[in-house]
């Protein structure tokens, strides 16, 4: 692992970065949203930091415990740098949304969809955000902290009838 | 006791239904629904050592048309319930339902938005198989036990 990754962010995107720490290995950049896709491409274009492969993409809700209250957090991989970098961007409740990174990654695709469908974060530009494991028709976001523990929303017609 | 005693050696005495049911419990084709963990147990019970043949039952058809035994093997989701439905419903009857395992009885620890919390709310089941997964001799124990069920059926039910 190195640091270069962060100290190279940090030095072209000092008015973006939030925070930054690394234990262990894991380096973390906290970052504004507003030149998301700028850093994204970036980090995967400059030589030296080449990050190529999209490893994951998720969503923290920090309901009651942490403002803003989303953090989306973006994991990536050097294949040939062989380093790791963590991104987070913390969003709003009432703005929950971040420029999608599909055009980044493709990879990214499906873990967008995700995170809207479970966590109801909007990513703008994503050429295909619907639902990609819950059902049609189904209401909220089930992993989000507030979506009450007992509710169930069984699917009532049956296969080929409509609703 | 009857007319058997008066006619013994030249033929047998039945019902129609105790006959049909006696040929319908040893000839059980089964549909898998496997959808999770418990499907490796149902492969180990219906593989050679466990030997379910023995019951008449070693031939898994996987056209829901040709079977009569529906084993819902693993966690059903909210998402996937309907298509349950709907294999129950192009089985011919006489139909039966087995309920393989913790998830598919009751939601298991699935406690949560996804997943239906036991099949018998979506279709009717004849025998409930606990365990996380079940060994295999709760499956054979099972089979038993609906081949006794399926022997005591009345024949207006078979219609």
């Amino acid at each position: 692992m190195s640091k270069k990754a962060i100290e190279r962010l940090s030095a072209k995107f000092a008015d973006q970065v939030l925070a930054t720490h690394d234990a262990h290995g894991d380096e973390t950049a906290v970052i504004k949203r507003d030149r998301l896709l700028d850093i994204l491409r970036f980090l995967r274009d400059e030589k030296d930091l080449a990050f190529d492969m999209p490893i994951d993409l998720t969503v923290v809700d920090w309901y009651r415990k942490r403002e803003p209250r989303f953090e989306v957090v973006y994991h990536l991989y050097s294949v040939t740098m062989k380093h790791r970098l963590r991104l987070k961007v913390p969003v709003d409740e009432d703005d929950a949304r971040v420029p999608s990174s599909y055009p980044v990654w493709p990879g990214f695709d499906w873990y967008e969809r995700e995170a809207y469908d479970l966590y109801g974060v909007v990513f703008d530009g994503h050429p295909n955000l619907k639902r990609i494991l819950m059902w049609e028709g189904f209401e909220g976001h089930p992993l989000r902290k507030d979506y009450p523990i007992n509710k169930r929303q069984p699917i009532t017609t049956l296969l080929g009838e409509k609703s | 006791m009857g007319l058997e005693s008066n006619l013994t050696g030249t033929f047998v005495g039945t019902r129609l239904s105790d006959a049909l049911n006696w040929a319908r419990k040893y000839s059980l084709f089964q549909y898998p629904f496997v959808t999770a963990c418990c499907g490796m147990e149902f492969m180990s019970a219906a593989c050679s050592h466990y030997d379910i043949s023995r019951f008449g039952a070693e031939i898994p058809r996987f056209s829901p048309r040709q079977a009569d035994l529906l084993f819902v093997v693993g966690t059903v989701s909210h998402k996937l319930a309907p298509v349950l439905r709907k294999v129950y419903d192009q089985m011919c009857d006489p139909k039966w339902v087995v309920s393989f395992g913790a998830c598919a009885s009751s939601g298991g620890f699935y406690d949560n938005y996804c997943t239906v919390q036991g099949i018998d709310t979506i279709i009717p089941v004849d025998v409930y198989i606990p365990g996380c997964p079940p060994r295999p001799e709760q499956v054979l124990d099972a089979l038993i036990m609906l081949q006794e069920k399926i022997q005591r059926e009345p024949l207006e039910k078979q219609a």
